[in-house]
Order: C-alpha cells, then structure tokens, then sequence
C-alpha cells in the first residue's frame, strides 16, 4: 500500500472511533453547546430591550439585535466545540491506548488527523444546530446570494480548523481531562470580549485596539457582512490571515508535542 | 539458532541525572520466553518502552525482529505486538469495537476483521462480554481485552509488561496459560515481572535488572546455582529416633517442633552421596529426604541488595 493510501485509510479508521465516541457519549457535545444557546437566549430574552435600545442611536428593535448576535454565537459555538476536542485529545493521549497506536506499523500523523477531522465535523455540525436555534427565534439573512452562504460556510469552516488545531495542542500538553478543559477556556471567552455582543466603539477606547484585532472579531464583522450584508473592510483579510496563523502554530505545536518520545 | 528475535547492544536511557539503563546487553532467540526481572523502578518498563520503539535510547542499539530499532522503527513496529503496563483499551467502545479497531489498523478486509474477532474473543473468554464498554470490564477482563487486542495482527514479537500485575491468583494462572499458549505457535515473549515465580514458571531465560544494569542472566537453574543455600532436610516421625540422629549430626540445623534436620548442600550428586553414606555409618534412617535448592527470592535478594553481597543463610537456618 502506497504511504498515501496508508494515511488515508489510518485517519479514516482514526476519525470513526473519534465519531463513535461523539455518537456514543453526545452529552460531551452537548453540554458544550448550552453556552451559546443559553447566551443568545439570555441576550435576546432577558437583556435585548436593553440591548437594542443602546445601539444604533435607540432606533434598533429586537430583531435587529437578533441578526447582530447570531454571527457572532456561531462562532463562539465553535469555540465552546472544540473545548471537547481538547478534552478528549488529553484523555487519548493520557491513557495507555496511545502507546498501543504508537507501537503499531500505522501512519503516524492518523491519530491527530482523525482527531482534527472529527473536531471540524462536530464545529460544523454544532453550528447548524445553534444556527436552527437562532432561525427558529427570528434570525434572517439579508440578501445573501449563494456565493455569499458559500462563503459563510468556508469561513466557518476554516475557522473551527484553526481553532481545532490550537486545541488539539492545548489536549496535548494537558496532563489530565481537567487541565484540558481549564486551557482551552480562553476559546470561550474570547467571544465575550468581541464584538458578539456590543459593537467595538461602544467600548472604552484603551480597549478597542484588543477588541478589534483578537481572533475572533475580524471573523464575526465577516461573517455579518456575507449574511447581512453590513461593511466587511479589512476584517475579510484579517479573518482569513488569522485562520491561517492559529492554524499553523497549532499544527506545529501539535506535531511538536507529539514527535517527543512519551513520557 | 540463526537471528535472534532481540538483539540488544549497551542500551543506554538518563531522565535528567537519573540513570534509567546503565548499558545492557539482551539476546532473545526466537520462540522463547525471555523475562526481565527486577523490582519496582529498575528500569524494565524503560527497557520495553525502547525495544517497542517508544521512546529512543540515549546510546546503544537493538535489533528487533531482525529490523534496526532506530533506523527502521515502522518495520519493527510491524513485527512486534506490544501490551503495556497500563490498560491500552478504548474504555468508551465495547471489546468487539476495540478489536475491530485493532483489525482496520492492521489493514485486514472486513470479513477478515469479523472472523478474527470472533475467534480472539472466544479464545479469551469475552464473547459474552463483547457488546458492552470495555471501561465496564473487570481488571482481568481488560488484561485479557488487551492482549487479544495485541494478537490481531499476528505479531512475531509479543513484549508484556507485567502482564500479571494486579490480577487475582485464578486470572494470574490463566494468563500464565495463555503466555504458554503464545510461544507454542513460535511466538517470541519478552516479559517483564516483578514476580520470581512467575519468570521462573514461565521464561526459558531470565535477566535480572538491578539499578539499570543486568545483574545476572541465565535459566532458573542456572540463577539459583548463584548463591548458596541449598540444604539436605531429613524428616523423622518417631521422637526416638530424631533425638538420636539430632545428637549424632552435630553440624546440621535441628528444628525439634517439626522434627527435621538440616544439612548444608550444594545439592551435587556426589555430595549428596557422601551425606547418605554417611547417615548409614551412622545408622541414622530418616523417614523422609529432600535436597532443597535455592529459590529465585534467594537470587533476587543477593543479586538486588547493595554492593551485590551474597547474604548469609541465617534467615534459612532461624526459620
């Protein structure tokens, strides 16, 4: 078998134990989507009168302050989806099973990359149930074209790579399910310092430039752009060039932890 | 013999300033049980981890299966079957999923897969057990779990890391069986133990790893001629005559409540010789004669105390 052939089929038997865990224990996924469906229920609901009424100079309503949230959830639900990556990266590599795969003839990389692969399917597919939440409370996208809801998709895609991969070393070098977990808290709380919630400039000014230019803003002004049609600018490049740059490290990273012998 | 299944050469490992392997030299021919014996913390799971291509070792070189370790590693890996100290099943999948996994890994159809499993898991008494998550199997169920999972591939090589390491004495006596079982389709087994029972009820040779150096190696037999201790013991039943005889041997042990006599012996023939014609001399009849050879507690004591001191026998002759 060619070492093509042998990758593909060792990530590929990698990635449905990786799904099998997913479909056999949802409550991990699960419990990793109620921040996001609890803080857009909590922001519409309970603080959206207020909310709404802050912006746009007090002319905003509710469903307005609903299209702007969504975007911004969506991607806060990929970082609450990798968390899990995280913690379950950790536990493989804390257990004795990983040394079984280590001393096995099977292509090295398939371990992580059946990891990676399952972690981008779970983003995405936590992003459509998060996505139906938003659609089901009143979130529609303005004139989007077809181009656009394609490139939405590719975005959002691209950016649970990213963080899947920043994850996946955050697993790595946790010694437990725990460590796992409290490192890749900074993948949920990011979202809170965004512009998911208030725009940047109604932000103390000392605090916009960190705001502005953090991961996750430059990716939710792009991707109320494509579905709102609202001004993307620079953050279209930015968001890109950021997917590009966590993806790299944590590839590294990743690799690099890997590639020392165990412990 | 013509290549061993393990050739090892001045294996060396240091974590920091601590010297985990000091040099070691193993040969392991083909079809035998080799076992690497020492106490908690001498080196031996470093040992395996660097002959299953684990971790690398710091000098040295080894052959495993006829591959180089460093130069070839995914050949060794091919070639060897490796069950660890620590449990290595997938505790969130049922035993058949674990299995099934092992068969994908190993490239096989899925008929294939099917039928080896089926036939491992019978083999290892799991079928019943087969459908439920292996986190919710008993500890001798996983050690069983995981070696059917090392079989799947039909490795040459088996490497068992204290395979028996916390096992009741019925599932200890099943896996002795099943490492016997092993090495009669020609399969090579390098064991480590803390347990001198179990090296010297199971390995053809055995290596005694002591503060990172192989202390001794050789057969049971050849280990026990290591150290002295061996003894004659005469047993009497009638008082009279242990009296007697007691008083006539003035240089053997007596233990009046037992009603035995012990006397040194390398447990050769001819001085076993000497002793009886001498207890006919002497017109001594014992009821009962055993020649007492050390055991392996008495090697592993002298080999793995301090400075290697060969201990005196006084702890035989108290008791």
């Amino acid at each position: 078998m060619s070492t093509l052939a042998l990758a593909v089929r060792d990530t590929n038997t990698m990635l449905r134990r990786n799904l099998l865990h997913a479909r056999r224990y949802p409550s991990l996924t699960l419990n990793l989507l109620l921040t996001p469906v609890m803080l857009l229920l909590l922001f519409v609901y309970i603080f959206g009168d207020v909310m709404s009424a802050g912006m746009s100079g007090g002319g905003a309503d509710r469903a307005d302050y609903i299209a702007y949230l969504v975007p911004g959830l969506l991607l806060m639900t990929i970082g609450s989806t990798v968390v899990g990556t995280a913690v379950s990266v950790s536990n493989d590599m804390t257990e004795g099973i990983i040394a079984r795969f280590r001393s096995m003839a099977i292509h090295r990389g398939a371990v992580i990359t059946g990891h990676v692969i399952s972690s981008v399917l779970q983003s995405i597919v936590s992003v459509v149930l998060v996505g139906a939440v938003g659609v089901a409370i009143g979130f529609r996208s303005t004139d989007a074209t077809a181009l656009e809801w394609l490139a939405a998709f590719g975005l959002l895609t691209f950016f649970a790579l990213a963080l899947t991969w920043i994850a996946v070393g955050m697993g790595m070098v946790s010694p437990n399910a725990e460590a796992a977990s409290n490192n890749a808290l900074p993948l949920i709380f990011l979202p809170l310092i965004s512009s998911t919630f208030v725009p940047i400039d109604a932000m103390p000014g000392w605090f916009q430039p960190i705001a502005e230019y953090q991961p996750f803003t430059p990716a939710i002004e792009t991707l109320r752009g494509l579905l709102l049609g609202t001004e993307i600018g620079h953050n279209g490049w930015l968001a890109v060039a950021w997917c590009l740059v966590l993806t790299a490290l944590g590839y590294r990273w990743s690799k690099a932890v890997y590639n020392r012998d165990a412990k | 013999m013509s290549n061993p299944a393990i050739a090892a050469n001045g294996l060396r490992k240091s974590y920091g300033d601590k010297k985990v392997l000091d040099g070691i030299d193993l040969t392991v021919p083909e079809g035998t049980i080799f076992s690497l014996l020492g106490p908690n913390g001498a080196g031996k799971t470093t040992a395996v981890k660097i002959l299953s291509t684990l971790i690398t070792a710091d000098a040295g070189e080894a052959h495993v299966g006829g591959h180089h370790l460093a130069t070839d590693p995914q050949a060794v890996r091919a070639a060897i079957g490796v069950t660890g100290q620590f449990s290595a099943v997938d505790g969130l999948i049922s035993g058949e999923e674990n299995m099934l996994l092992m068969a994908d890994l190993h490239h096989l159809s899925k008929a294939e897969g099917r039928r080896i499993t089926a036939e491992l898991l019978a083999r290892f008494d799991l079928t019943e057990a087969a459908k439920k998550p292996a986190s919710t199997y008993s500890g001798g169920m996983k050690r069983r779990l995981d070696i059917a999972m090392t079989l799947v591939g039909n490795p040459r090589i088996i490497f068992l890391d204290e395979p028996t390491t916390g096992l009741d004495p019925r599932s200890r006596h099943n896996m002795w069986q099943i490492i016997r079982e092993l090495v009669t389709g020609g399969v090579t087994v390098f064991l480590t133990t803390q347990y001198l029972e179990e090296a010297d009820q199971l390995a053809d040779r055995i290596a005694v790893l002591h503060n990172g150096r192989i202390a001794a190696e050789g057969t049971a037999e050849e280990l026990k001629r290591l150290v002295p201790g061996g003894h004659v013991r005469l047993r009497f039943t009638d008082p009279e005559t242990y009296r007697s005889a007691a008083t006539a041997l003035t240089h053997a042990t007596p233990d009046g409540e037992a009603q035995t006599l012990q006397i040194p012996s390398d447990g050769t023939q001819r001085e076993l010789r000497a002793i009886l014609d001498w207890l006919d001399a002497a017109g001594i009849e014992a009821d009962e004669l055993t020649v007492h050879t050390p055991d392996l507690d008495d090697v592993f004591f002298a080999l793995t105390s301090t400075g290697n001191a060969i201990p005196d026998q006084t702890k035989e002759n108290v008791r």
